[in-house]
């Protein structure tokens, strides 16, 4: 890696993060926000993994916090996959648009 | 020589697949590109010499997440669906927020970062990253690591909680 600027890298994890967000505000499929929503976690991984390597060689910190984030990213994955299954047996839709049976 | 071509190869494929991803109509094949990005993350924690944690994103994430976003999908949507034509009113301000976002953090980027870096040190071995996520001492993570287990548990309970039938 030592012949690879750092910003190359950060490139990389920037255009991803900004597709992520690009995803979060156009769709209107529950799933797809959700699949925007983890390129953004993945984007935020990448960071801490490239910081890691490139400005602090000798420890661990970001590689850590990328192993955790993967975690927290997973439950909260399987908690949202959860809801949106439910929400699509009550209501036989998933378009943020069109539940709206909770408001008032 | 070798090694910058495999990056520049991974950067593409991420850059690529994840705006595809987020564009595609079908809902099936934008996960099938989240999966490209996904598994060539890995390729590049792979080349930054993390091998547990190329071992970690290939099984949780492109093993464990995207079989439970396929399977919602498949539930969820019938075959042959198109996302519905989103209005240019909603895409307008979206596109803009991603662009000025990417041109703002670009620049910082490139006027901001160091220049010159070089790695010399070695990866960490198994061994040491065990020692590192279960000691007490400064630099140790086994608080998170606990918090990271009750966190689970608590996912697990919740997913029962939805999902069960009344």
């Amino acid at each position: 890696m030592s012949n690879i600027p750092l910003e190359a890298c950060l490139l990389v994890s920037t255009v991803m993060f900004f597709a992520g967000v690009y995803g979060f505000l156009s769709r209107r499929n529950m799933l797809t926000i959700l699949m925007s929503l983890e390129l953004m976690l993945n984007a935020a991984d990448i960071n801490f993994a490239v910081f890691n390597k490139y400005l602090f060689p000798g420890q661990l910190d970001g590689f850590f916090f990328s192993l955790f984030a993967i975690g927290v990213s997973a439950a909260e994955t399987a908690i949202a996959i959860a809801i949106i299954i439910n929400i699509y047996r009550n209501l036989k839709n998933i378009n943020v648009d069109e539940v709206n049976k909770m408001k008032f | 020589m070798a090694e910058q071509i495999i990056f520049y190869v991974l950067a593409i494929v991420i850059i690529v697949f994840s705006i595809l991803s987020v564009t595609s109509r079908r809902v099936l094949r934008a996960a099938t590109y989240l999966l490209f990005v996904l598994l060539a993350t890995a390729g590049l924690y792979l080349m930054l010499g993390y091998q547990f944690l190329f071992g970690v994103q290939v099984s949780v994430y492109a093993g464990g997440i995207m079989v439970l976003y396929i399977f919602s999908i498949l539930l969820t949507s019938h075959a042959g669906d198109n996302v519905k034509k989103v209005s240019w009113k909603r895409l307008l301000p979206a596109g803009f927020a991603a662009v000025a976002g990417l041109a703002i953090c670009g620049h910082i980027i490139y006027h901001n970062v160091y220049k010159v870096v070089n790695v010399v040190a070695a990866d960490p071995t198994m061994q040491e990253i065990g020692k590192t996520m279960m000691g007490t001492d400064k630099n140790e993570y086994l608080l998170p690591f606990e918090a990271i287990s009750v966190l689970l548990l608590a996912c697990i309970i919740g997913g029962i909680m939805i999902a069960r039938k009344r």
